[in-house]
């Protein structure tokens, strides 16, 4: 294919959207869908074509907005007007005044801080592509990045355009993923693959999920890069079976890429090959775990393996594989767009890039957002998530899920990245952030946490099966009343062990809830231990003359 | 052997010692008159890292690594028995006890006991943790072999052997964290079980008295684990 033939392509695509003077996208991701927005667009199409404006008026459905928690959504051509809370009954004023000032009632300013503060790569064309359809994808440029990539770069060409990017891996870990190419293509194998990790089973969070309804294409586009840069000729998507919406719309967009020979066989007349392959999971957190989640690949029980040897040498079968996250290869095809440069510009020195969170608890504006490195919590929670619901008293932001930590008041003003994070005892992770006020309890979060991992755990290996269930069972007595100081000491001692011995991310992470919530929150823990109060007023205390027998 | 594998030097408890480079930390130090404790691992099967008593400290890398399974390589340093080792040894194992009912007075392989005998090897003088005592099942439907829950650490010995070794697969695991049990056939009682070749070896691996032979008394049920290097053997003379 020549360059010339290319572009006619995404021309083609381009012009069609440009005869139409408005785009009304409705938004059509999960969080949106359960408002019934499918019989707002429904509403929409009927209008526009009662009122006769079929000619001038598109009506698409599209992936998350973002504001979650004010759905459903409606954009008109792109931004021009967001509308929030739709309902059937709204239809007929917004196309009434299409042409017009936007309906005030409904209408978010464009310069809300919840859009304004926020930068967009991964999640660029959520919002304003149609999943589902793709000439959309198209239309912005889609595909451009697989065709430089493969008619002009060669593979080395690639790697070292995503070690400039500074992109690091953003299932959690925040591997370099340049040097992570790098071990893949430089292991020896004739077969090697590619995994997009889409198990996401964090708590709370919803960024993967967001991604995949959303903008599918992306993702199948940076998995393809990825294929080429490191020598794979076939990926698989590990997705949980738990995204319905997510499976069918990947489903739809790798049946189009193939029929238009983004995929499958010598693709763009070049030698490269590259096939996609679903593979879905059941539900557990450990598959997330890389070498779990090869072994439930390969049809075996879901456990981890120690690492090394890690995939990138050996992996799926026994071949060198590059196991990347969602969020991670939705970032390809932009930075081949604008340029590793740009990509690297934007961030801390080293932590590049965006980030996306999954803003959920006590706040505002709950949703999803895309920031730059660097931000501060306090910018987060109180510019783009509009401040604590009911105006309460911040207490801490959890990040990392249960991997991570709690983050009190005092660190509000400290950057967002990976290394100052790490730092105050918690973690990026793969970016669930869940605010608490005042009225949440740091023990009942770190026994939450827990439940979690004691119910995820694989249970191999024995410090996390028996350490997790321990652990548990301390924390269900610290919160009832029932513990002594030596139950706090055991553990202390039991998350030293937990850490320490672990076979894998899991178990060595598991502890970090109750490690941050003693270093910061440690009174609380006294005050339930010898007062046998609950300082938040949510744990359900023993009386004391039971606790005297 | 293949004369390209390539010999190499590490340090083990700062002794200089030589290793071809596919073998483990632990086989070295085995071969070196180091020992390291293992639950899990038994020679012949394949290691699985589960146990993790096998920990051992390797000089510039931050997380311990299982010996079990970590191949060596040129220059490495590694510590066995620091002190800090030692503790976190007896905390795991303190963690196995408390996990289920080992109760050794009334166990049929009391005083053969692998998990007894580790006890005293690291030295652990009671377990500090509270007892979490389960409510687990006896599987007697067995005409030959009794599974009894209670005394399973589930280090997987039996799983393993009946899979690569016998080859019927008759035994897993079901069930995550806590609540995993080692199951026969989909998860049927063991009598019923199609697949089962009443061969036994499960119950030699095993290195508690969680499987024992039929109407073995307090004491009585001894393991012969000394066959399997030589199944092994024969295995790879085949192949
Ligand atoms: C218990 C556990 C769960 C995990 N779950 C996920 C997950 O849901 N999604 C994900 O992308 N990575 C997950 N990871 C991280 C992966 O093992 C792996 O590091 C990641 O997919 C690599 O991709 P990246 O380099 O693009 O971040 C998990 C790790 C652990 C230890
Ligand atoms: S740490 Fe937990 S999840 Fe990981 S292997 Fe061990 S038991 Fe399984």
């Amino acid at each position: 294919m020549t360059p010339e033939e290319f572009n006619k392509i995404g021309e083609k695509h381009r012009n069609k959207r440009d005869e139409f003077t408005h785009n009304i996208r409705v938004c059509t991701a999960a969080a949106c869908a359960t408002l019934k927005s499918e019989e707002v667009k429904k509403a929409f199409e009927k209008e526009v074509k009662e009122q006769d404006k079929k000619k001038t008026c598109r009506v698409s459905g599209t992936g998350c907005l973002g504001l979650c928690a004010s759905g459903p959504l409606v954009t008109v051509n792109d931004g021009q007007a967001l509308y929030a809370k739709v309902s059937v009954g709204d239809v007929k004023d917004i196309v009434n005044n299409i042409d017009k000032k936007p309906v005030k009632r409904l209408e978010i300013p464009a310069d809300t801080p919840f859009f304004a503060r926020q930068t967009k790569i991964a999640l660029e064309n959520c919002g304003t592509t149609d999943p589902e359809s793709l000439e959309d994808y198209l239309a912005l440029r889609g595909y451009e990045s697989l065709y430089k990539v493969l008619t002009e770069k060669t593979q080395v060409e690639v790697i070292e355009e995503m070690v400039k990017s500074g992109l690091r891996g953003r299932g959690g870990g925040g591997f370099p993923v340049g040097l992570k190419w790098s071990t893949v293509y430089k292991a020896l194998g004739d077969k090697k693959y590619v995994i997009c990790n889409a198990d996401e089973g964090d708590p709370g969070a919803f960024m993967d999920r967001s991604m995949l309804e959303s903008d599918p294409h992306s993702i199948l586009e940076g998995m393809a890069i990825a294929g080429y840069a490191v020598g794979a000729d076939q990926g698989y998507v590990y997705i949980r079976g738990e995204y319905p919406l997510a499976i069918k719309r990947l489903r739809a967009a790798i049946r189009q890429a193939e029929r238009n020979h983004f995929l499958g066989k010598n693709i763009f007349d070049t030698p490269f090959s590259f096939n996609v392959e679903l593979r879905l999971g059941a539900g557990a957190f450990v598959c997330g775990e890389e070498t779990a989640l090869i072994a439930s690949i390969e049809g075996k029980r879901g456990t981890p393996r120690p690492r090394p040897p890690y995939p990138a040498q050996y992996g799926l079968w026994g071949c060198p594989t590059l196991i990347n996250n969602v969020e991670t290869l939705s970032n390809i095809a932009p930075i081949f767009r604008k340029g590793a440069e740009y990509y690297a510009s934007i961030g801390t020195e080293k932590s590049k890039g965006t980030k996306v969170f999954a803003l959920a608890g006590s706040i505002k504006n709950t949703g999803l957002i895309e920031v730059p490195m660097g931000i501060t919590l306090r910018e987060i929670v109180f510019d783009i998530g509009g401040g604590i619901l009911g105006d309460k008293k911040f207490k801490a932001v959890q990040t990392g899920g249960p991997s991570g930590g709690c983050i009190p008041e005092q660190f509000l003003d400290m950057p967002v990245d990976y290394e100052s994070l790490a730092g105050v005892g918690s973690i990026m992770g793969s970016g669930g952030m869940i605010v608490m006020d005042e009225t949440s309890c740091m023990i009942d979060v770190a026994k939450y946490f827990m439940d979690f991992c004691k119910s995820e755990s694989c249970g191999k290996c024995v410090p996390c099966r028996v350490g997790t269930a321990q652990m548990h069972r301390l924390l269900v007595l610290i919160s009832e009343g029932k513990a002594s100081m030596r139950d706090f000491e055991l553990l202390e001692e039991l998350c030293d062990v937990v850490k320490s011995t672990s076979l894998c991310g899991l178990g060595m992470t598991a502890p970090n809830p109750v490690l941050s919530t003693i270093r910061y929150f440690k009174d609380e823990y006294i005050a339930h231990i010898v007062d046998k109060v609950c300082p938040a007023g949510v744990c359900v205390m023993e009386s004391k003359e039971e606790v005297v027998l | 052997m293949s004369s390209s594998v390539n010999i190499i030097t590490l340090t083990i408890d700062e002794k200089q010692v030589g290793a071809r480079e596919n073998q483990t930390i632990l086989e070295v130090a085995r071969e070196n008159g180091v020992e390291i404790p293992t639950m899990c691992e038994l020679k012949g099967l394949t290691p699985s890292g589960g146990c993790r008593m096998c920990v051992v400290e390797v000089a510039g890398i931050p997380k311990l690594l299982p010996a079990c399974m970590t191949t060596v390589s040129e220059g490495m340093v590694v510590t066995t028995n620091s002190e800090r080792l030692k503790k976190l040894r007896k905390n795991i194992l303190e963690l196995f006890f408390s996990e289920r009912n080992h109760i050794c007075a009334v166990c049929a392989s009391n005083g053969f006991c692998e998990l007894q005998l580790m006890a005293q090897k690291v030295e652990m003088s009671h377990v500090h943790y509270p007892y979490l005592y389960p409510h687990c099942e006896v599987d007697a439907s067995h005409n030959r072999f009794v599974l009894d829950h209670n005394r399973c650490i589930l280090c997987t010995r039996c799983v393993r052997v009946c899979d690569e070794i016998e080859g019927s697969h008759t035994l897993d695991i079901k069930g995550r964290g806590i609540e995993a049990q080692v199951i026969t056939d989909m998860d049927q009682p063991w009598g019923d079980s199609e697949t089962c070749t009443l061969c036994g070896k499960c119950v030699h691996v095993c290195p508690t008295g969680a499987l024992i032979e039929r109407g073995m008394a307090v004491g009585e049920m001894s393991k012969r684990k000394q066959l399997l290097p030589y199944l092994t053997q024969m295995r790879e003379v085949k192949t």
